[in-house]
């Protein structure tokens, strides 16, 4: 077996790499990016640097994402130290001219240059996303410059398991998968299961439309969550661990599979690892587009190569989870808190954010708003700061409706509510939830039944069919919602809406049914007007 | 994952004579991948995904073939395959329009566009033209969310689209439409 890597050496032989060239050029690589066209703009740095005007004096390293995703290809170059400017929109010819400008004459390019002073990069707090736009995704070097698998390190040589629980439960942290439920405890649990055979599953199938925290999380920063989920395996005594992720991420699979593979050699995964007693054995299971996977019962069916439908619970997973053993399933982003904290101390992470929903929060911000990516806030943030100043507010000279969190099984927060600080409680009390990031804002032009509808039709579209209350009642609530939009519906049609929304809810057999009338029930409490209008109801305006 | 195979299934079927029993080499491109999963009866889905990606769609034969050789129930792996939505068993067409109808495409219109193309070409949604030519699908999000509404032709993921530039690049491929 090779020696385990050395985590100062390799951190030390990347800095001084670093210092190789004056200045450095980072180009987000990410989807958005790519899609913007960044491939071009990286090869043509790419090439300009190697020329033998260039080769000494710049390299271009490719990076994850930035979260200014509407203003891509995003571009940094750094003066070794010195000051970091930031561009936007970045053609491949604009880009060659930028780092010309910078290496030859020392000037800034103001045509393509972008602000970093904006609120957008000033009000984000970045725990999850601090290596996006800093490393290069696809070198293990890179990540362990910048103090990865310390954490795992510390953990293994100078912690107990149950002393990494209890850091786990002084950080507060929660599950980012949209629950809310309080890690530790189901760390605890794991741990206190009494099996030769547990595991750990990382949650990947990120489903909700609108959310891409964690495809960018496993993208940009795969390395962080091997990490989590080794030191989680480490803490509960779990020797085998699976990463679920949807088959609609090919690069977030690619890019894991290849991190466990040089994880591996590097004796950070497999046998005995950095030479102590723990092993741990990680697989990456592919999903197959059912969005009811995201559900642990079914994710665990999915896992084992069987239709993806949930199960009641108690038993709960970890109790009974894979192939009957205990089993704990924590979703991505928890796990990419995992290292800072142990890194940090739980202290620190309960420092940021509210008292109850500790550390901050990675939000996908779309829709009708100015800025559109990726952001990371403290919990507690104003909703109001998040559209207005960190998004930009709502664009063309159009009014604010609603922010709509938690996907197909949250709601519609109108503007009245604008102040509510974000957090699990907050969001819950009005009847929303944190879900796992999505938020999307909504003009004045968008009709809210409609919304509804959406939502309605994503749930009837994705239900399994196992339960009655969900296959039938998601179908005859969109029927209703296909009525009233269209024009066609009665008084009678609304008040079966509602009924049915609360069989729905309190019938169904897991969280997909559960939440389904959430959408629903979220407009008609605040957007009932717009109901009562298309049904023909008078309204009486001001 | 994806790339790779498909190569690797290019490269199979260029090879004179298939030394497969079934006379079709790219069932060696399964059996490779049954092997080093050791034949587990969880590397169903995962499977499922390598032999759709080495012909195209899940015809009959080769589910029966995957049953066979994880000693499962064709029951059982024809239930498996139609539970997800990503399999599928039509052949695909010539080129592919998938439409991104998450909320954030919804919200800025993506509703229009798929019925803008399946009107022009004459193709439901989910469902290959019947010239073969095209096939529409639309997908949950693709989780580009930023650049609304997203449409992706042939692989390619193109931005902030109108139903006037899809159908434009549609038409550069397909053709003119009925």
């Amino acid at each position: 077996m090779a020696a385990p890597i050395d985590l100062h050496e390799v951190a030390e032989r990347e800095h001084e790499a670093r210092f190789r060239t004056r200045w450095r050029v980072k180009a987000c690589s990410s989807t958005a990016c790519l899609s913007a066209g960044a491939g071009a703009t990286i090869a043509a740095m790419q090439e300009a640097c190697e020329g033998d005007d260039l080769s000494l004096e710049a390299q271009v390293v490719p990076t994850g994402c930035m979260g200014l995703c509407s203003a891509g290809p995003l571009v940094r170059i750094l003066r070794r130290g010195g000051d970091t400017h930031m561009y936007q929109k970045v053609t491949p010819e604009a880009g060659v001219e930028i780092i010309r400008s910078h290496v030859e004459n020392e000037q800034d390019v103001p045509e393509y240059k972008l602000n970093q002073d904006i609120p957008f990069f000033t009000s984000q707090q970045r725990v999850v996303l601090a290596n996006g736009g800093v490393i290069d995704p696809d070198r293990i070097e890179s990540y362990v410059a910048h103090g990865g698998y310390l954490a795992l390190e510390k953990a293994l040589t100078t912690m107990k398991p149950k002393q990494v629980v209890e850091e786990l439960r002084l950080s507060g942290l929660r599950g980012r998968g949209g629950a809310g439920y309080p890690t530790a405890n189901k760390w605890a649990l794991l741990a206190a299961a009494d099996s030769e055979t547990k595991y750990v599953v990382a949650n990947g199938d990120e489903g909700d439309p609108g959310a891409y925290m964690d495809r960018t999380i496993m993208e940009d920063d795969p390395h962080r969550v091997l990490e989590g989920i080794a030191i989680a395996a480490y803490a509960t005594g779990a020797d085998n661990a699976y990463i679920y992720v949807r088959a609609e991420y090919p690069r977030a699979i690619e890019r894991l599979d290849r991190a466990i593979r040089v994880a591996r050699r590097n004796r950070l995964l497999g046998r005995d690892i950095l030479d102590t007693k723990f092993s741990l054995n990680v697989e990456v299971r592919i999903g197959a587009g059912a969005f009811v996977c995201g559900e642990e019962t079914a994710l665990m069916a999915s896992v084992e190569g069987r239709r993806g439908t949930p199960r009641l619970r108690p038993p709960y997973p970890t109790e009974a989870g894979l192939w009957g053993y205990p089993t704990m399933i924590n979703n991505v982003e928890t796990l990419a808190n995992i290292a800072p904290i142990i890194n940090n101390g739980g202290e620190w992470f309960a420092s940021i954010g509210t008292e109850k929903s500790t550390g901050t929060k990675v939000f996908a911000l779309a829709g009708d708003i100015s800025n559109t990516g990726l952001i990371e806030v403290p919990m507690g943030t104003s909703l109001r700061s998040i559209v207005e100043a960190i998004g930009g507010g709502v664009p063309d000279g159009r009014t604010f409706k609603a922010a709509q969190t938690g996907g197909p099984s949250g709601g519609c927060i109108p503007a009245k509510f604008l102040d509510t600080p974000v957090d699990y409680e907050s969001l819950r009390e009005l009847g929303s939830i944190m879900g796992s990031g999505g938020l999307i804002v909504m003009d004045d032009e968008v009709s809210m039944p409609d919304v509804a509808k959406f939502f309605m039709q994503f749930s009837m579209d994705e239900s399994c069919g196992k339960c009655t209350p969900c296959r039938a009642g998601t179908v005859q609530m969109h029927n209703l919602l296909q009525r009233i939009t269209d024009g066609r519906g009665t008084r009678q049609d609304l008040r079966d809406l509602e009924h049915l929304c609360t069989v729905v809810r309190d019938a169904s057999l897991c969280g997909l049914g559960q939440a389904a009338p959430n959408p629903v029930l979220s407009t008609l409490t605040y957007f009932r007007e717009e109901y009562e209008e298309l049904i023909g109801v008078e309204v009486a305006h001001g | 994952m994806s790339d790779t195979t498909t190569r690797r299934a290019a490269e199979a079927s260029n090879r004179p004579q298939g030394n497969h029993p079934s006379g079709d080499n790219r069932f060696e491109l399964v059996d490779k991948h049954l092997k080093r999963g050791r034949y587990a009866q969880d590397q169903l889905i995962e499977t499922l995904h390598v032999a759709q990606d080495v012909f195209g769609y899940l015809s009959e034969d080769v589910l029966i073939y995957v049953a066979r050789a994880l000693r499962l129930p064709p029951s059982m792996v024809y239930g498996v395959a139609t539970f997800y939505e990503l399999f599928t068993f039509e052949p695909p067409g010539e080129h592919s329009c998938t439409i991104c109808t998450g909320t954030a495409c919804f919200v800025k219109g993506a509703d229009a566009i798929v019925q803008g193309v399946s009107n022009k070409y004459n193709v439901p949604a989910g469902q290959t033209a019947e010239d073969g030519s095209l096939t529409l699908k639309t997908a949950r999000c693709l989780g580009s969310c930023g650049l609304a509404p997203v449409v992706v032709f042939d692989g390619e993921v193109m931005s902030h689209q109108s139903l006037e530039s899809a159908l434009a690049v549609v038409a550069s491929a397909v053709g003119g439409g009925s």
